[in-house]
């Protein structure tokens, strides 16, 4: 492979202010070697080397360079290793990088596909609507021929994501934009005591200070850059953070930030706007060529990386700038062949004397009609000029310019796309030919050329002005801001010059050229968001950085209304296309772990998922599920069974009202529940329908201590305090389900395992019968006691602190032994809890159950005045019900119903199943459904669709095993 | 090259003026016989289906914006069927049939695209939820299977199986599921509409609704006021606001649902992919880009700015589907805003004022129906009242008699 080592384009320092001529970086840009400096950004260096075809455009694959240098728009994206549509010119090159051009069939020098720009003509505004769809069933193949077409860069699919993280700031003042606005707000606002945060994009301070040229000698903009950088350096209220975009504005100034692999997240208390301005490219026939490009690039090649953009040059303007980008370019060694002022003696009479003193020719009221190009269109060769005869019109004399490098300012557009996000508005001022903000929310100020402010003097004075509102709203000072103002004006009326044959381009990223946003609004589409959402433009990755000020003109000039009326479309988040491994960080999924997880792992348990916990479904080998479960249940009815059911809500309640609360909350009757009793609660929504339930304990009069399901503890303390914030009960609410955690201890030696723990609580059926709730001494471990018999058996929930929780474990698997004690999972629980008809709410309940389907009413007190859902439930159960939750079983060797099958009549659907296990203990297919209320009895039949094939079902009574409740209770 | 595209190319002036799409604006007349106010996709499918089966074109649409500039320009352009109750499957059914003939109806390409949808179980709970709407499905002669990682692995072989620690288990796949350009919907229907007599007035606020003994007789607008027969409601993101100007409540509450894309890339993902348990759908547009969408946010809201918190969890999400997107670069990102029942079903019929019809509580369903409550709407204008079969479930006064219609567990993030 041969090397290019050429840098024949470098100019000598010191230009090139980011470069670092010591130390060379090879790179490979299209299987080619490269040389550049570090510095560099891949775009300077391959101009280093007179490389200015970098990729291709999207629709026609017309070749394309840099055009702003500055990563404000898309013409140069290309593809780095599996990482598509990098900035070529903000990205800087790195030793052996590896980089190529976008979107071309072949290579990017001869791309078979650039004959799809011939074709334009076949290829109208919006012709995808109007084809490829007759007759019907062609879109179907047509659709992909053009996904093959669409898309910029390739994503590697196997791309392994780096590391990313976040970080939060704080500050008084942020100043977005260390260009001359911005540095001298950032001084003002420190002076004045304000904390300051400068954020700059580039990677450098001062903004068009560092590359623009300001006076015909080319000295005032180092002078003042060097003055305010040793100012700002030197102040310790000031820090500063290049190479960092402000990407977006949200409520409150809050301001996501972004350099390197970090993302800040910053509040700031007052935020100042000094993005500057974007300039604007002028709209003529193959304005895109590689060659043709704005003022600020061609300044920005030179200053910041050393780079002579080119050897014979015109420069093209509708303002004062363009002259002093040809002096610039002239001092480099540049040929510049003409400057051509689409103005008519607007240009004052010092800037016209420095051209002619360096023998440069100026046309004023002239434009570049067409530019023209070498073979292939790689690079511009001439510019075809002419005479401005009328807005958007020339004459025919023409006039070519031999030349490789064009440089064009039409003028600015503010860069709004901040202040918009804010809700500022944007005004179009004709006599200015200029958007402009206003509107701006409280804490927001704007300074410099995004205020439409461009005098150096003034831009450093409204930089002063904004500090001074934001140290006012500080307290910091409560001087009266000067007022600013501008009497230059930047932006020429209409640089638009439409050619019959097209390639005039409005938005380079769309390639959409003049008549394809006129023809938009001609074939109806008149209002600016429907153009755009028509035609496209704007909505390729540079969001209309240059599109959108040409696109508001034409559409006015278009439907005879005013610019302002157009308008521009909505600017939003993201202010430059972000990565998403910057928002979505450290991938950071905490699950929660109960405090005897370990135990659990050791056991060999399945761990599952269970809300953001996880929890051992059964313990053994995970290819034996069903064996595991069925050894584990019997287990349970027939010896001692141990599960870690921490998982599970846990809510303190405590105060004069803790009653009257729960009775409000839950349906149930709560006011005369005994201290040291349990009792079932089920909570409804004010729709009536059942969305939790739970086991509440009186430990005291005033204070209850109530579980909630896994999944559903959140949202039920949510609404506790929710209400309370209306019903105002002297009640303290507190979420306590990380505090505890706890066990159930079930089977027929339940008893006989605790009571070799327990020594100071009478466990006998008497002392603490079924449905009790005690406090109790387990080995040492102060603990709540329920005896509860959610799976039928003897059963103790034993809930203690947390940091017990693995204490408790070990005792209690120690002291089990000599009962042959084994744990048991969730699944395992789950059918020991279906062979006793008990119902999960979430899964034996959807979004509509209310108690009478689920047969709940016994736990509904419809005597006292009020609960969450009570009008609801009375309005419900005063209705002829249409569904009801009902038990059936099936004979073993049956075809099994899984969770969700469908319950039929005939051909209508009456409901479904929502728990079906084969029962161990009943040695039968046991399972609930929703069954229509014609076949609710038990007796009658249902009819199951099992993979498409009906299975008849008994209805039967509830529970399924231990009818008369002897096991639980015994 | 399609033969439509010749005739452009070969046409030096091509007269785009007597092939607009859209007709220039006109003066509003002091009366119509309906007026559809909200020019989004529903008022307009609902005008186009009035002119074209019922013969009826004394009907002005009132946009206070611009044509299909609300929720049909902010969804995600997802078409699908595969909801929970029968109730649900027959209405969105109806509609996914409309869709594939719309570009050929309209001889405007919406390109409707059926890539299919694959949504993610995660949970025992999900795959039981999706086991019973691939029945649902199947029982009205849908396409939608459960089906098993190994499936999934091969239906989109650049998933993550173990996303943020939670594997998946099964997935729910709708081959009916589809998407199509959501601009151009708005655009056909309001071509076929205007082409009838229809006239569509952008920028045209209603401001009030004029009720005389319980009976709509017109609307004042910022243009003027406007008589009229009666009045279809078509105003989503507003529909309690609205309904509030005609003097009545809606059981409504308004969420904002933000949404956001990528710069394009080649084409490599076909299916809409989404999982409801880590709040993240995704897909690839025909221009190569790709779309994400979320859960909506969690405090009700009439605001569509865009904020931080749900960008972060919802890329984080898509992150962990598929690591690789790690790579791409957002573009942008917006919100709009849903009107949300408390079954999550919409509302569609009468309402307690005479002639004033109901087409609201869309949540983040409304793309998916627009045909379907379009052509049913037309309906039950041009009958003067009389309540299609199909929509009749989704009546408002359902919420009086409890008789709601339960999609919530088929609409989370799945939009």
């Amino acid at each position: 492979m041969t090397s290019m080592i050429d840098n024949s384009m470098r100019l000598n320092a010191p230009m090139g202010l980011l470069l670092n001529r010591d130390n060379a970086v090879e790179f490979l840009f299209e299987g080619q070697r490269y040389q550049g400096y570090a510095g560099d950004c891949i775009a300077s260096a391959l101009l280093a080397n007179d490389r200015w075809l970098m990729s291709r455009s999207f629709k026609y694959h017309r070749p394309r360079g840099p055009l702003t240098m500055a990563g404000q728009d898309a013409n140069t994206l290309v593809q780095l290793g599996g990482d598509p549509n990098a900035l070529a010119d903000r990205t800087p090159i790195a030793p052996n990088m590896q980089i190529e051009g976008q979107n071309y069939n072949g290579t990017l020098d001869k791309d078979r596909d650039a004959m799809l720009g011939h074709f334009g003509r076949f290829m109208p505004v919006g012709f995808y609507y109007r084809s490829f769809f007759k007759p019907m069933g062609v879109w179907d193949k047509w659709e992909g021929v053009i996904r093959e077409k669409a898309g910029l860069g390739r994503l590697d699919l196997n791309f392994e994501p780096e590391y990313y993280d976040k970080k939060y700031l704080f500050t008084d003042v942020m100043v977005v934009g260390s260009g001359p606005a911005g540095l001298s707000a950032a001084l003002k606002a420190a002076d004045g005591g304000a904390q300051v945060l400068l954020v700059e994009e580039m990677p450098l301070v001062g903004g068009a200070l560092a590359y623009n040229r300001f006076d015909i000698e080319g000295i005032e903009a180092d002078r003042l850059r060097a003055e305010l950088i040793a100012k700002v350096e030197a102040h310790d209220k000031i820090t500063v953070m290049v190479d960092t975009v402000c990407n977006a504005w949200f409520t409150d100034n809050y301001l996501p930030l972004i350099q390197g692999k970090r993302l800040f997240k910053v509040r700031a208390k007052e935020c100042i706007i000094a993005s500057g301005a974007y300039e604007q490219h002028v709209v003529f026939r193959n304005n895109d060529l590689p060659g043709v490009v704005m003022c600020s690039a061609a300044t920005r090649m030179m200053k910041l990386y050393a780079i002579k953009p080119g050897q014979s040059a015109v420069v093209l303007t509708g303002n004062d700038d363009g002259y002093l980008t040809a002096l610039e370019l002239n001092d480099h060694g540049v040929n510049v062949k003409a400057v051509v002022d689409m103005r008519e003696g607007a240009a004052p009479m010092d800037l016209i004397d420095a051209l002619s003193k360096r023998g440069i020719t100026l046309h004023q009221g002239y434009t570049v009609y067409e530019a023209l190009a070498e073979k292939g269109n790689k690079r511009v060769k001439a510019v075809d000029v002419r005479k401005i005869t009328a807005k958007g019109e020339v004459g025919n004399a023409s006039r070519v310019i031999d030349c490789d490098l064009l440089c064009m300012s039409a003028g600015y557009m503010p860069a709004y796309q901040l202040l918009c996000q804010a809700g500022a508005q944007l005004s179009y001022a004709d006599d200015l030919a200029e958007f402009t903000l206003s509107k701006l929310p409280e804490h927001l100020h704007i300074a410099g050329s995004v205020n439409g402010i461009h005098q150096l003097d003034s831009v450093m004075a409204d930089g002063q002005r904004a500090a001074q509102l934001a140290l006012n709203n500080l307290n910091l000072s409560d001087e009266l801001p000067g007022k600013v103002s501008c009497s230059v004006k930047p932006n020429f009326d209409w640089p638009i010059f439409s050619h019959p044959k097209g390639k005039d381009f409005v938005d380079f990223d769309e390639d959409l050229q003049a008549k394809d946003i006129v023809n938009a609004t001609r074939l109806g589409y008149r209002d600016v968001q429907l153009v755009k959402r028509f035609s496209t433009v704007g909505m390729g990755p540079s969001q209309g950085r240059h599109s959108a000020l040409p696109t508001a003109r034409l559409v006015a000039n278009s439907t005879d209304r005013t610019v302002t009326e157009t308008g521009v479309t909505t600017a939003r988040p993201p202010f430059a296309p972000e990565k998403l491994a910057h928002i979505a960080g450290r991938i950071f999924d905490p699950y929660r772990r109960t405090p005897m997880h370990h135990r659990h792992l050791e056991l060999g348990a399945k761990m599952i998922p269970a809300g953001n916990w996880r929890r051992p479904a059964f313990y053994g080998d995970p290819n034996e599920r069903d064996a595991c479960i069925h050894t584990e249940s019997v287990h349970v009815r027939n010896k001692v069974g141990l599960i870690d059911v921490s998982t599970l809500g846990g809510i303190e309640l405590k105060g004069p009202d803790a009653a009257e609360f729960m009775n409000r909350i839950y349906t149930f009757a709560f006011l005369k529940q005994p201290v040291g009793k349990t009792r079932y609660a089920v909570y409804t929504n004010e729709h009536g329908v059942v969305i939790d339930d739970g086991v509440a304990c009186r430990i005291a009069e005033d204070h209850f201590y109530v579980t909630a399901t896994t999944s559903g503890v959140d949202r039920v303390y949510r609404d506790m305090t929710k209400w309370n914030a209306q019903w105002r009960l002297d009640v303290d609410i507190l979420n306590v389900t990380s505090a505890y955690c706890a066990v159930n201890l079930a089977g027929p030696d339940a008893r006989k395992v605790l009571e070799t723990l327990v020594t100071d609580t009478d466990l006998s059926p008497e002392g603490f019968p079924f449905l009790a709730y005690g406090e109790a001494d387990v080995a040492g471990i102060p603990a709540r006691l329920l005896r509860v018999g959610f799976v039928g058996e003897l059963g103790y929930e034993i809930h203690v602190p947390s940091r017990y929780g693995e204490a408790l474990w070990d005792l209690l698997m120690d002291a089990g032994k000599a009962f042959d004690i084994k744990p048991f999972g969730v699944e395992t629980q789950r059918l020991l809890r279906l062979e006793k008809g008990h119902v999960i709410v979430s899964q034996d309940t959807d979004g509509m159950s209310h108690p009478g389907e689920l047969s709940m009413t016994w736990a509904v007190n419809r005597k006292k005045p009020f609960f969450v859902g009570c009008r609801s439930v009375d309005i419900v159960m005063a209705q002829p019900q249409t569904r009801k939750l009902v038990g059936f079983v099936l004979p073993a060797e049956s075809k099994k119903p899984e969770e969700g099958h469908l319950v039929l009549e005939g051909d209508a659907i009456t409901g479904n199943v929502t728990s079906c296990e084969y029962s161990p203990a009943l040695k039968q297919i046991v399972g609930l459904a929703f069954a229509g209320i014609n076949s609710s009895q038990p007796g009658d039949h249902i009819y199951i669709r099992v993979d498409g094939q009906l299975v008849e079902a008994e209805v039967v009574n509830l529970p399924f095993y231990d009818p008369d409740n002897l096991r639980q209770e015994m | 090259m399609p033969f439509s595209l010749l005739k452009y190319g070969l046409n030096k002036d091509y007269p785009f003026e007597q092939h607009a799409d859209l007709p220039k604006p006109t003066e509003l007349k002091p009366h119509y016989d309906v007026v559809i106010i909200g020019g989004g996709g529903h008022g307009v499918a609902t005008a186009y289906y009035l002119a074209k089966y019922h013969g009826i074109t004394n009907v002005a649409i009132l946009e206070k914006s611009y044509l299909g500039g609300g929720n049909t320009a902010r969804n995600t352009a997802v078409i699908r069927s595969n909801y929970l109750t029968s109730e649900g499957v027959k209405f969105y059914s109806e509609s996914v049939k409309l869709f594939k003939e719309l570009s050929n109806e309209f001889d405007f390409n919406i390109m409707y695209s059926q890539r299919g949808q694959l949504t993610l179980a995660h949970t025992d709970a999900a795959v039981r939820g999706f086991r019973q709407r691939a029945e649902v499905n199947k029982h009205f002669g849908g396409k939608t299977e459960l089906i098993d990682p190994q499936q999934i692995r091969e239906l989109v072989p650049t998933l993550n199986m173990n996303p943020a620690d939670m594997p998946v288990l099964a997935g729910l796949w709708h081959m009916d599921g589809a998407t199509a350009r959501h601009d151009a919907v708005a655009w056909g229907y309001a071509k076929g509409a205007t082409q009838r007599g229809v006239e569509l007035h952008q920028l045209t606020e209603v401001t009030d609704v004029i009720v005389e003994q319980g009976k709509v007789t017109g609307v004042k607008t910022n243009r003027g006021n406007v008589s009229c027969g009666c009045v279809v409601q078509a105003v989503a993101g507003h529909s309690s606001l609205l309904a509030a100007k005609a003097g009545f409540k809606m059981p409504i509450t308004t969420f904002p649902l933000q949404a956001m894309v990528t710069q394009p890339v080649k084409p490599f993902l076909d299916p809409l992919v989404s999982s409801p348990s880590l709040h993240c759908y995704v897909q690839q547009t025909g221009r190569g880009e790709l779309v994400f969408g979320g859960g909506s946010d969690p405090y009700p809201l009439y605001s569509t700015r865009s904020t931080m918190d749900l960008k972060e969890s919802l890329l984080a999400n898509a992150v962990e589907l598929f690591p690789f997107m790690a790579n791409m670069r957002l573009m942008r990102q917006w919100a709009g805003l849903t009107d949300m029942t408390s079954d999550y079903s919409p509302i569609m019929g009468l309402s307690p004022v005479d002639n004033y019809y109901l087409d609201a509580g869309w949540g983040t369903w409304g793309f998916k129906s627009t045909p379907i409550c379009g052509k049913s709407m037309a309906e039950l204008v041009a009958s003067g009242g009389k309540v299609p079969e199909l929509i009749k479930p989704f009546s408002m006064d359902r919420f009086n008699s409890f008789r709601q219609v339960n999609e919530m567990g088929a609409t989370a993030a799945s939009h």
